[in-house]
């Protein structure tokens, strides 16, 4: 039974998959190769506001529809790509983009990882350093290289 | 400080950081508009068609510009409050967000009433776009200079209205 349900469900997914495809496949006109590049791209870099982990290329919700419409006009009418994701942003915010500009608000965003680097790196560091002091100080007393340099003659005697 | 602390340290500190990024809810958006000029429209009212509702309206009056639609099932939960608003007499004008006139007419006459002084329709949803409408209801409070200075994504409540909108409009009212 389970693996019945199991068959059904993924026929589903693959049909409405298809069907996804159908509609955001209908055939657009572009004056050149140039701006049928920008509009993909743009679909691809774009978020879904809605749908908040899909861009707006994959996305069946109606906004990402009247965003695709929008950037097909705008990319139609000669706009760029700063142009395009001005537009965006100054309606939606930063979050609009899936590599948003580096601000007040996101800078945390793109240097928080190299940071966090440099702090993995100074702890090593420290820890290198305070093992390396606990290597030097073991130092022996004078008793007990004595006894030690006895042992080793001894052993060396008995080659 | 022992160095037996700095892992305790650290763990108050993921514990802090878990605790207000967890709180936040993903699903609101901080508008870019707050401070900057609603944006300009000029669209046809939903009742009379003749008659156009524009931005240069918002404007003279603190306004709660409320985006709603008769599919948008979180808009009745918040329809009692907008009647509630008006009749303690708000200034609200409403943006009916791609729907259909006759579903619209329809949706507010079986909650009860209209509550906006005009309502511009967006039947295309571009308007929408121009005010970064993501989630329907919306709603902005613009200033006497037409100014966007709040925003509220999702149904209102009682909460967020006594705490925040009518605070906020009574406060932008003694500006001059």
């Amino acid at each position: 039974m389970r693996a019945v349900i199991g068959i059904f469900m993924a026929m589903s997914l693959l049909l409405s998959s298809s069907v996804y495809a159908l509609k955001a496949g209908v055939p657009l006109e572009f004056k050149d190769e140039e701006q049928e590049e920008l509009y993909n791209d743009m679909l691809h870099e774009l978020r879904c506001t809605v749908c908040q982990n899909q861009s707006i290329a994959g996305s069946n919700a109606s906004l990402a529809d009247d965003l695709r419409g929008n950037l097909y006009k705008m990319v139609k009418e000669g706009a760029d790509e700063e142009e395009i994701k001005g537009f965006m942003v100054d309606r939606y915010g930063d979050f609009v983009l899936y590599r948003p500009n580096f601000n007040s608000s996101t800078y945390l965003l793109w240097i928080g990882p190299f940071l966090l680097l440099l702090l993995g790196v100074i702890v090593l560091r420290l820890n290198v350093r305070s093992r390396n002091k606990i290597n030097n100080k073991s130092e022996l007393t004078s008793e007990e290289s004595e006894m030690l340099e006895s042992y080793l003659d001894s052993k060396k005697e008995k080659k | 400080m022992n160095r037996h602390m700095i892992p305790l340290v650290v763990f108050a500190a993921l514990l802090l950081l878990f605790w207000v990024g967890l709180g936040l809810n993903p699903k609101i958006i901080p508008s870019p508009l707050i401070g900057k000029e609603a944006p300009k429209f000029e669209l046809p009212e939903l009742h009379d068609p003749q008659k156009v509702v524009n931005n240069e309206m918002l404007k003279g009056q603190v306004t709660l510009f409320n985006v709603f639609a008769s599919w948008c099932v979180s808009c009745r939960a918040e329809h009692h409050h907008l009647l509630k608003l008006q009749r303690q007499g708000f200034h609200l004008i409403g943006l009916n967000y791609k729907d259909e006139k006759r579903d619209a007419l329809l949706y507010l006459r079986q909650l009860g009433g209209d509550p906006y002084e005009m309502i511009a329709y967006d039947h295309k949803g571009d308007i929408g776009i121009e005010w970064g409408v993501y989630g329907t209801p919306e709603t902005f409070v613009v200033d006497k200079k037409g100014i966007v200075r709040y925003k509220h994504t999702g149904p209102l409540y009682r909460e967020v209205i006594e705490n925040e909108l009518i605070p906020l409009i009574r406060e932008l009212e003694q500006e001059s």
